[in-house]
């Protein structure tokens, strides 16, 4: 059983390499100049904190979760719910290491974070040698409920806190303390951004296509030479770690205190989530799948409150909206397996085609 | 043609036995194939054919026997020890990964040879974009010998059957292969379609020097491109020889082409 | 000595739990091929909706009537809005289906009931009772009677019904009992409600005995290890794989746990099921199929 023909889209070298012709590649670079500008200049002048804190700081660490995730499900093929916890691995030793050695570099906390996560990513994709498709599922899962257990029961990874909370120390970066909604924001941007940029490498190159090549079918990726049980490590290796750095992020940043309870399964299925609904194998889809995930509930209570002239309480909101969720998890995978980001793509060909359709 | 030199044969079976557990689906197998010849198997449904190009690749593992490649031997190998040695293979329900385009199918398939390691791609330093410039080359290399190249940024899975069995061919030879293993090429094609496979394969033998073994079910296909003909019958060699030597065996005619010598 | 016999049997009692909320599963996946995630919500759905009702003054046996009749229709809507439209995807579309059922199920059952714990009174008390000197539970004991007849039920049904049948024809080979006239539709309605009714039993016994909460929907959780010892596919293996889980969590709670700390029962069914899988990466009694290249 494998996830291979949900998901027909290619990131093929041919299409989106690294190494294109000039006439193709001179304007993706200028779009992609004109988005990051837009991302570092515009978008922190136009935003107030709230919209900085709250809303594009997680959903640029979910999109790296999400990046993370799809590495490993969309593009090599291996169901994953385990998620939260390699993000939790990576939360947890970058506390550590930040609180048990306060002269170690912010960025070197975040890195440690997330090769204690690769490590245990790439523990948790042994079986995969021996254990196919669905079966994986579990390795995942004992992963998950494991490290759910060990960073309840073992106090150390909590700094020894009776109260099982950690508090996370001061953010400075170079000297500078970042205690800003947008220094916040730029820490963020500049770690998802470089590791977005080699998500793109990694998709687009031989790797890349050893990722699809054992998704699509192993035994033939194995009989053309590729090393499957390596591939497969690998792609556990570095999905992880970006989740763990995703996870680092997540708790430095983004919730500044937290618990073993903001790890649980439930954010697994989130993050699952995300990609089914973005697009799994595609990278830009794990963004959009990550600002649909945040915006869609706040857009379901604007429309409950206007809808229903007042104020819902938040148990009733929550419910509607899981069912709403559930819903559209259906109807992705029966209308639009691809997801949204085939979707914009699709419209964003029929808007290319539109001034010429006139005559 | 074959030669008379007494040059080491490329492949030899000696002895193997294969079963599924109570199936036995091969018993003493035992021939050679010798460089740069083209040699078919051949034999009724069930003979053992699939059976027997998957030992050669490494995806079973027989119960006996030993096959010699290149000068080495084993009992069993992987299938990834087989593409070292430099065999490569298509299957009979066509094995290419169909959520890549035609072009990174066949670079996927020269793999092996990829100058750089994945940090140097992730980071983009490195050997890394002269690895995939050459890698790139490579294939276009050899889609331009099977005449792939309009396609090459085709979704695999939207192309029609008799593409897909040529793309598969295409990743194969991507390996540069000393044997090409080919389990029913010509399967679900038209005249016009076999024509061409057939002289793609003449070409990749005559050309490339690539030795050849396929499985063949269509007799004038196999009389018109082998230089050598092994049968099979319920798992054992009933013939082995060339075209002609295999056609008059009585046993063969027998077992494989019934009453009515219709097909040759 | 006795105290290790208590342990294991009351650990294999507590199995025969798993296994009912596995056989749901098994019935699904055997017809369909469908790992249903959504088995647990069905549970806790049908748990929820008789626990209503007879918290509303509706008297027993109605209620399970009512809540039996709501299960159906629960397979009814289910085949026609996900099953149906998704019939040639690949299992693992499924399965993430699934996953969105078990939400809408959760959600519209949180809805419409609320989320508190409610209590669950089958009129089973849960006393200590003697048997050969072994002190056991009641209610585990007549769990196990339900299930075990459960077993029976279901075995009657597979061999000796035309529903039977033509399940394990589809279960066989979808395509060729289509060809010989099985109503693929008729058939996974009368799966998911058979499941839906199965999922009823098994939450009423759950619920008698921690409660009907939303905890309820983890339970298909552990009915993973369940299946992967005992195999997709095979009732009995359900059972068997129940046993084993429920023997092995409360040994290992009982006398590793000590050691270790508390808890460990969360994962240890799942790590015990991965190294099962790595000695037999097609269950315990699962098919060994031939991959025939």
């Amino acid at each position: 059983m494998s996830v291979a023909r949900v998901l027909p889209i290619t990131t093929s070298a041919g299409q989106g390499a690294a190494w294109q012709h000039r006439a193709v590649l001179v304007p993706r670079l200028a779009a992609a100049a004109l988005l990051l500008a837009g991302a570092i200049w515009a978008v922190p002048g136009l935003a107030d904190d709230y919209w900085l804190s709250a809303i594009l700081v997680p959903f640029l660490i979910l999109s790296l979760a999400a990046l993370g995730l799809n590495l490993l499900t969309g593009f090599a093929g291996q169901l994953s719910v385990g998620t939260a916890a390699f993000m939790a691995t990576g939360a947890y030793t970058a506390y550590n290491v930040a609180a048990r050695l306060p002269d170690v570099p912010l960025l070197v906390a975040f890195a440690a974070g997330g090769l204690a996560a690769a490590l245990l990513g790439a523990l948790a994709g042994l079986p995969s040698g021996r254990i196919k498709g669905f079966y994986l599922v579990v390795c995942t899962l004992a992963v998950q409920f494991f490290v759910e257990w060990a960073f309840t029961r073992f106090r150390w990874f909590s700094g020894d806190n009776s109260s099982g909370q950690v508090a996370v120390p001061a953010l400075r970066l170079g000297g500078h303390l970042l205690d800003t909604p947008r220094a916040h924001y730029w820490l963020v941007l500049g770690v998802v951004g470089a590791l977005t940029w080699v998500a793109r490498n990694i998709a687009h190159s031989e790797l890349g296509r050893r990722f699809l090549a054992v998704r699509d079918m192993d035994t033939a990726a194995a009989v053309i030479g590729i090393p499957v049980l390596r591939t497969k490590l690998l792609a556990f290796a570095i999905s992880s770690f970006y989740c763990g750095v995703a996870g680092a992020l997540w708790g430095f940043v983004y919730l500044g205190a937290f618990d073993p309870r903001a790890w649980e399964l439930s954010r697994s299925f989130q993050v699952l989530f995300i990609i089914i609904i973005g697009g799994m194998g595609s990278l830009a889809g794990s963004f959009v799948g990550a600002a649909f995930m945040l915006l869609f509930p706040i857009l379901m209570s604007r429309v409950a409150s206007t809808l229903l002239s007042g104020t819902i309480d938040q148990g009733t909101l929550s419910n509607y909206q899981k069912i709403v969720f559930g819903a559209l998890i259906i109807f992705f995978l029966i209308k639009e397996p691809l997801g949204l980001a085939s979707v914009g793509r699709a419209l964003w060909r029929r808007v290319r085609v539109w001034p010429l359709r006139q005559w | 043609m074959s030669s008379m030199a007494p040059t080491a044969p490329l492949l030899r079976l000696r002895d193997v036995s294969l079963s599924f557990r109570a199936i036995r689906a091969l018993s003493g197998v035992a021939f050679a194939v010798r460089r740069h010849e083209v040699c078919a198997i051949i034999g009724p449904n069930g003979a053992g054919k699939s059976s027997l190009l998957n030992v050669v690749s490494g995806v079973y593992r027989p119960q006996e026997g030993e096959l010699t490649f290149d000068g080495r031997t084993a009992r069993h190998i992987t299938p990834r020890h087989a593409a070292q040695w430099g065999m490569a293979r298509t299957f009979q329900n066509i094995a290419v990964f169909r959520g890549m385009s035609v072009l990174d199918n066949v670079i996927a398939g020269g793999n092996l040879s990829f100058g750089a390691t994945w940090i140097e791609q992730a980071l983009r330093v490195g050997r890394a974009a002269r690895a995939e410039r050459e890698a790139r080359a490579r294939a276009e290399r050899v889609l331009a010998f099977l005449r792939l190249q309009r396609y090459r940024h085709h979704l695999v899975s939207a192309l029609p059957y008799g593409l897909q069995k040529r793309v598969e061919l295409a990743r194969a030879l991507a390996a540069q292969p000393k044997l090409l293993l080919l389990d029913e090429p010509m399967a679900g094609m038209n005249v016009a379609e076999k024509q061409e496979m057939s002289e793609a394969i003449l070409d990749v033998n005559r050309d490339l020097g690539t030795t050849v073994l396929l499985i063949e079910h269509d007799m004038r296909i196999v009389m018109g491109i082998s230089d050598h003909v092994v049968v099979l019958d319920y798992g054992r060699v009933v013939g082995d020889g060339t075209p002609t030597e295999v056609r008059s065996n009585a046993d063969v005619i027998r077992a494989y082409l019934g009453a009515s010598r219709a097909a040759a | 000595m006795s105290y290790l016999l208590e342990t294991l049997l009351g650990g294999l009692l507590a199995g025969i739990m798993y296994s009912l909320v596995a056989i749901g599963f098994v019935l699904i996946y055997k017809s369909s091929g469908v790992f249903n995630f959504a088995q647990g919500a069905l549970v806790l759905f049908a748990a929820l909706t008789f626990v209503s009702l007879v918290e509303r003054g509706v008297p027993f046996l109605a209620a399970i009537a009512v809540t039996a009749a709501v299960m159906i229709i629960v397979a009814v809507l289910v085949e026609r809005l996900v099953l149906r439209p998704l019939v040639n995807r690949p299992p693992v579309t499924l399965f993430m289906a699934t996953l969105g059922l078990s939400y809408i199920l959760e959600g519209t059952a949180q809805a419409l009931w609320g989320a508190d714990v409610h209590g669950l009174d089958l009129g089973i008390d849960d006393v200590p009772v003697s048997i050969a000197g072994l002190r056991l539970s009641r209610f585990d004991l007549i769990a196990s009677a339900t299930a075990g007849g459960l077993v029976a039920l279901l075995a009657l049904l597979a061999n000796r019904t035309r529903m039977g049948r033509s399940l394990r024809a589809v279960a066989d080979d979808p395509l060729a009992a289509l060809s010989v006239g099985v109503r693929l539709p008729r058939i996974w309605r009368r799966v998911w409600s058979l499941a839906g009714l199965v999922g009823l039993i098994a939450g009423l016994l759950w619920g008698a005995r921690s409660g009907v909460q939303f905890s309820l929907t983890l339970v298909v959780l552990k009915a993973m290890p369940v299946l992967i010892i005992g195999g997709f596919d095979s009732i009995g293996g359900a059972v068997v794989g129940g046993l084993i889980v429920g023997a092995a969590e409360k040994l290992a709670e009982v006398y590793v746990g000590p050691i270790v700390g508390g808890g460990i029962e969360n994962w240890f069914p799942y790590v015990l099921a991965v190294g099962l899988l790595l000695a037999r990466p097609a269950g315990l009694f699962g098919d060994r199929t031939v991959e025939r290249v």
